[in-house]
C-alpha cells in the first residue's frame, strides 16, 4: 500500500518535470517576465538546478511531509486547499458507498428468496436503470425534480449559510439534509451492481449443503437466510465493492459538478479549467489514498467475514 | 414395538421439462422406536428422497408428495404448519448428510453451530448452551472439546466433521436420527470409527436411526432391519438376518451377491473382473497374467512440499508428503497403492510424471530415467503414462465437444490430419464401448461413469504403456463402479498396459491388483504380491486397516473396542528434520515389510 502511495508520487513528479515550464516560467510571468539571471536564481533557490534524481528525492520527501507545493490559482498551500474540501468528498464517497452496499444487498436477498418472481423481475429491471443511466443524467433529473416540483431536499452545496444556531446538531441535520441528493445520485450507479452479484451469490449458496444443515436443525427462515446464507454470500459483493472503490472516486467528480458539493471534484474540476496543475496532482495523491484505504478496509473486512482468510 | 415413523403408499414426483416423473412409487414402511432401519439402493433410487420427505425439507417447486402420507409419533406431518415443522426438525427428527466437508457452514466455529441447535429447541441461555455443547462434542469423541469449540469446520478432518454433524443431530435427543450415507466420503478407517460412534450413541440414548447407504458391508454393520429400494419402489423387507441369509427378490440377491467380500481372492492368482449387478455371470476374460518384466523402477523417490511463511515468503518448513518410496511395476500387471487420505499415494503417482517436482529419487521408466530429463525429453516421456483422476466432473472440460477433448493429446503429439483423427478417435470411442455418436456431445450431457470412460479414452489416446488412476472409480456408483474396472481389465489384457492403481478401497483392490503397497504418513509401510498382503500382513497398520473394513455379514460387527486408531501424525517438519531412510524386510518372496519407524 505504501508502496502503491510511492510510484504515485514519483508518477506526479514525472508529470510534473515533463510538463513545459516550471516554477520558475510560472512566477516569472506572475511578475511580468524576468532576466536569465533572475531564472537562473530562481532555479536555484526551488533546487531545480540539481540533477533529477536529487530533485525527484526532494519531492518525495516533500510530499511526506505533506508539502505538495502552491496553486496557481488560489494562491494557497496545496495541502491547505485540499484538507479544506477532502472531509466533504471522504464523506459523500463513504456514505455513497453504505448506502449502495445496504440498498444492493437488501434487493439481492430479496430477489434471491424467488430467482424467477415477480419481485426478483422488478429487482432485475431497477438495476438495470441503475446501470444504463449516466451518473449526470440522474443528477440532473432529481436535481430537476427536487428543486422545482418537490423541494424538500436542498438542491445545492453542504451548508445553508443562513443558520445562525450554534448547536452541533443543528448543522449535524443541515448537513445530511444537503447530503441526501448526491449521495443518492452516487449510489444509483453501484448498488446495481451489488443488488445483481448479491442475488447471484445467494442463490449459489442457497443450494449449498449447509444451509441444507440449517434447514435440518428446525432454524427458521429468516435466519437460515440472514444468518447462515448471508454471510457466506457477501464475500464476492464486499470484493467487488472494494474493487469499484476507485469509480466511486471518480463518479462523486460528476456528482459533486453537478450538485456544487464543495468537495475534491469541484476543485479538481476548477482546477482543470484553470491549469492549475500542482492542485491536481494533489488531488491525485489523495485519490489514490482513499482508493488504498478503501482497499484496505475492504481486505479487513474480508478477513472478518472469513476466518480461512490471512492477511 | 410401537412404530414411531410410519410412512404410508408415499408417492413422490419430480417435475422435469420433459414432465412429472415419479421418483418414489407407492412406498411403504414403518420404524419402530429404537430400532435402526436401513434403507439400501443404488443412487437414484429414490432413498435420499423419502428421507427428505420425513424431514419436510423436500426442494420446493422441484420435488413433491403427491399422495400418501408420513406420521411420525402419531402426527401427520402434511398437516403440521411451517412453524410446527420447525420445531420438530433438529429436535424429535435430525439428519446427518453424506459430505461432511460441505455440510457445516464454514464462517462460524463448530461450537457456535453446535449451541444454535440446542439455543433454538431447548430454550437455554447462552452459557448453559455452551456447556451441553462441550459435553456433546466430548460424547461424539473430538479431543480437547472446549478448546476445538471455537475451531472452524476448516480446522477439522473429514472425520471430525462428521463427528460435529452428529453432536448438531444428537444435541436434542431427537427421536429419530436420520443418516444419509454419513460415512461415504470418509475413509475405510474413519468409516469404521464413525459407525461405532453411531451404533455407540444409539444405545445410550435409545433414538431410532433411519440409515440410508448404498454400501451391503455397512448395513451388515448397522441394521436391526433392512427396506431394498429399487427404481423408487420397495422390492424387500425383512430383518438383517433374512435379508443377508434368505434375500427373495432377484435384485436383493443380485446386490449381495455384487459385494465384494474381502478374502474372497485369496486362492487366486491373477485379477477377475468384478461381479455386476444383475447379471448373473461376469464374462470370463483370460486371466490376466501379466510378465515379469519391469517397466517402471522407482528407487528411494522423496517429495516434499515447501511451506512458506513469514514477510518474505520464505519456505519455514515442508510437507514429506513422500519419505524414501522405491517399488517396481512389471509390464501388464496392476500396482495398487492403498492407505488413507494424506498418506501420500496420490503424491507418489504426480510424482512419476513429474507434475509435481520430486525432491530426490529415481524413477525409470523402461530403461529411461524419468526424473533426468530436460522438458523436450519430459513431453516425450509423458505419452507413455498417462492419468486417469478422480472426479469425472471436474476433469474434463464443460465447454468443448468430447471429441476434441480425446483428440486433444493426439494432436499435442502432431497427428493433425482430420480423417486420420476421425477414425483413431472412433476406435478409441469402441474401445471404452461409447457409442461413435457421443463424438459431438459435452460432458454434461454424460453420466459420471460415461465421463469416466472418456478420461480413459483419452488416456488411451497416445498409447501409453501405463496408466495411472488415481481413485478413478472412487466418486461412482458402485454398479458403475464395477463396469469401469472391468473395462480397465479388459483393455489391460487386451493392450498388456500396466496401471498403478491408487484406492483406498480394500476390496476392489483385492480384486483388481498382481501387487499391493500399503502407505501411511509418505512411506510404504508393506509391499508385496496381493495374496501375501491380504492373507498375511505383517505391518501393524496393514493388519488394521484391513481388520477396519466392513464385512458384508451381520454376525461379524465390529464394536468400538476393536478399533484403535490414532490421529494421523503431522507430516510438517522444520526445515533441519532429516528423515531415516526406510529399510525393509522381506519376509516372503517379495514381500517386504517396513523395519524402521513410520510413525504409526
Amino acid at each position: 500500500m505504501l508502496l502503491v502511495l510511492l510510484v504515485v508520487v514519483i508518477l506526479n513528479f514525472l508529470m510534473l518535470h515533463l510538463a513545459p515550464g516550471d516554477i520558475a516560467d510560472t512566477i516569472a510571468q506572475t511578475m511580468g517576465g524576468a532576466d536569465e539571471q533572475d531564472m537562473a536564481e530562481l532555479r536555484k533557490q526551488y533546487g531545480l538546478d540539481q540533477p533529477f534524481f536529487i530533485q525527484l528525492f526532494n519531492y518525495v520527501v516533500r510530499v511526506a511531509l505533506l508539502d505538495f507545493g502552491q496553486s496557481h490559482f488560489y494562491n494557497l498551500p496545496v495541502f491547505d486547499l485540499i484538507m479544506e474540501r477532502f472531509p466533504a468528498t471522504l464523506l459523500l464517497v463513504f456514505s455513497a458507498q453504505i448506502l449502495s452496499l445496504f440498498v444492493g444487498i437488501l434487493l439481492g436477498v430479496y430477489a434471491a428468496q424467488n430467482p424467477n418472481g415477480l419481485s426478483s423481475l422488478f429487482v432485475n429491471m431497477f438495476s438495470l436503470f441503475g446501470y444504463a443511466a449516466p451518473v449526470f443524467w440522474t443528477g440532473i433529473l432529481l436535481l430537476i425534480a427536487f428543486s422545482l416540483h418537490i423541494p424538500i431536499f436542498p438542491v445545492s452545496g453542504m451548508r445553508d449559510i443562513t443558520i445562525e444556531s450554534g448547536n452541533f446538531f443543528v448543522h449535524f441535520f443541515d448537513v445530511l439534509k444537503h447530503l441526501f441528493l448526491p449521495m443518492i445520485t452516487l449510489a444509483s450507479i453501484f448498488f446495481a451492481y451489488y443488488s445483481r452479484l448479491c442475488r447471484a451469490s445467494m442463490l449459489e449458496v442457497l443450494g449449498a449443503d449447509f444451509v441444507r444443515t440449517a434447514k435440518a436443525k428446525g432454524l427458521s427462515k429468516k435466519d437460515v437466510l440472514l444468518k447462515h446464507a448471508l454471510k457466506n454470500s457477501l464475500s464476492p459483493v464486499i470484493t467487488f465493492a472494494g474493487l469499484s472503490f476507485s469509480a466511486v472516486v471518480s463518479g462523486a467528480i460528476l456528482v459533486e459538478t453537478v450538485y456544487s458539493w464543495p468537495g475534491l471534484g469541484t476543485l479538481a474540476f476548477n482546477s482543470i479549467i484553470s491549469r492549475d496543475t500542482p492542485v491536481l496532482l494533489g488531488i491525485l495523491i489523495f485519490s489514490t489514498l482513499m482508493v488504498t484505504m478503501g482497499n484496505l478496509l475492504t481486505d479487513l473486512t474480508l478477513k472478518a467475514l472469513d476466518p480461512r482468510i490471512k492477511i | 414395538m410401537e412404530d414411531l415413523v410410519s410412512i404410508n403408499n408415499l408417492n413422490i414426483e419430480a417435475r422435469t421439462r420433459a414432465g412429472t416423473l415419479k421418483v418414489v412409487n407407492d412406498l411403504s414402511f414403518t420404524i419402530k422406536k429404537s430400532e435402526t432401519l436401513c434403507v439400501v439402493g443404488e443412487s437414484g433410487c429414490g432413498k435420499s428422497v423419502t428421507a427428505l420427505s420425513l424431514m419436510s425439507l423436500l426442494p420446493e417447486g422441484i420435488l413433491k408428495v403427491s399422495s400418501g402420507d408420513i406420521l411420525f409419533d402419531n402426527t401427520n406431518l402434511a398437516q403440521l404448519s411451517e412453524a410446527e415443522l420447525e420445531g420438530i426438525r433438529g429436535n424429535e427428527i435430525s439428519m446427518i448428510f453424506q459430505e461432511p466437508m460441505t455440510s457445516l457452514n464454514p464462517l462460524f466455529t463448530v461450537g457456535e453451530q453446535v449451541s444454535e441447535v440446542i439455543r433454538r429447541h431447548k430454550n437455554l441461555n447462552k452459557e448453559k448452551a455452551w456447556a451441553s455443547t462441550v459435553e456433546l462434542l466430548d460424547a461424539v469423541k473430538i479431543p480437547n472439546p472446549d478448546k476445538r469449540a471455537f475451531d472452524y469446520p476448516f480446522q477439522l478432518s473429514g472425520g471430525q466433521r462428521q463427528r460435529v454433524m452428529i453432536a448438531i443431530a444428537l444435541a436434542c435427543q431427537p427421536k429419530i436420527l436420520i443418516a444419509d450415507e454419513p460415512t461415504t466420503a470418509l475413509d475405510v478407517t474413519i468409516q469404521a470409527e464413525i459407525l461405532a460412534l453411531i451404533n455407540m450413541l444409539k444405545e445410550e440414548t435409545g433414538t431410532a436411526v433411519m440409515f440410508i447407504t448404498h454400501d451391503m458391508a455397512v448395513v451388515a454393520q448397522m441394521a436391526d432391519r433392512v427396506v431394498v429400494m429399487h427404481p423408487g419402489k420397495k422390492v424387500e423387507e425383512g430383518t438383517v438376518h433374512e435379508i443377508f441369509n434368505n434375500p427373495q427378490h432377484e435384485y436383493t440377491k443380485s446386490l449381495l451377491a455384487a459385494v465384494p467380500k474381502l478374502g474372497e481372492m485369496a486362492s487366486k492368482k491373477y485379477p477377475e473382473p468384478m461381479r455386476l449387478v444383475g447379471e448373473k455371470k461376469t464374462k470370463a476374460l483370460k486371466p490376466i497374467v501379466g510378465t515379469n518384466e519391469p517397466l517402471l523402477k522407482v528407487n528411494n523417490l522423496v517429495t516434499r512440499y515447501p511451506v512458506k511463511g513469514g514477510v518474505l515468503r520464505r519456505t519455514v518448513a515442508r510437507v514429506h508428503a513422500v519419505e524414501d518410496v522405491s517399488f517396481t511395476i512389471m509390464k501388464g500387471k496392476t500396482l495398487s497403492l492403498v492407505g488413507e487420505s494424506g498418506c501420500g499415494k496420490s503424491t507418489v503417482g504426480r510424482s512419476l510424471i513429474r507434475l509435481v517436482e520430486p525432491t530426490s529419487g529415481d524413477v525409470n521408466l523402461d530403461g529411461q530415467n524419468i526424473l533426468s530429463l530436460n522438458p523436450r525429453d519430459m513431453r516425450e516421456a509423458r505419452s507413455n503414462i498417462q492419468m486417469v483422476f478422480q472426479d469425472p466432473f471436474a476433469s474434463l472440460n464443460p465447454q468443448r465437444p468430447l471429441f476434441d477433448q480425446v483428440a486433444e493429446p493426439l494432436r499435442n503429439y502432431g497427428t493433425v490430419n482430420r480423417e486420420v483423427l476421425q477414425e483413431k478417435i472412433g476406435d478409441l470411442f469402441d474401445r471404452v464401448k461409447l457409442p461413435r455418436s457421443f463424438m459431438q456431445r459435452y460432458p454434461h450431457q454424460l453420466s459420471g461413469g460415461q465421463r469416466q470412460r472418456i478420461a480413459i479414452a483419452r488416456a488411451l489416446a497416445l498409447n501409453p504403456k501405463m496408466i495411472i488412476a488415481d481413485e478413478a472409480v472412487s466418486a461412482l456408483d458402485v454398479s458403475v463402479q464395477a463396469q469401469v474396472l472391468n473395462l480397465m481389465m479388459e483393455l489391460q489384457v487386451d493392450l498388456g498396459l500396466s496401471f498403478l492403481f491408487i484406492s483406498h478401497d480394500m476390496a476392489v483392490v483385492e480384486r483388481v491388483s498382481h501387487d499391493v503397497g500399503v502407505m501411511y504418513l509418505g512411506r510404504l509401510v508393506e509391499i508385496g504380491p496381493r495374496q501375501a498382503i491380504f492373507r498375511n500382513p505383517q505391518h501393524p497398520y496393514t493388519q488394521d486397516l484391513l481388520k477396519a473394513v466392513p464385512i458384508a455379514d451381520p454376525d461379524k460387527r465390529k464394536s468400538e473396542r476393536d478399533l484403535n486408531f490414532k490421529p494421523l501424525p503431522s507430516p510438517i517438519h522444520d526445515l533441519t528434520h532429516n528423515p531415516a531412510p526406510s529399510e525393509y524386510k522381506e519376509v516372503a518372496k517379495n514381500h517386504y515389510v517396513l523395519t524402521t519407524d513410520c510413525g504409526y
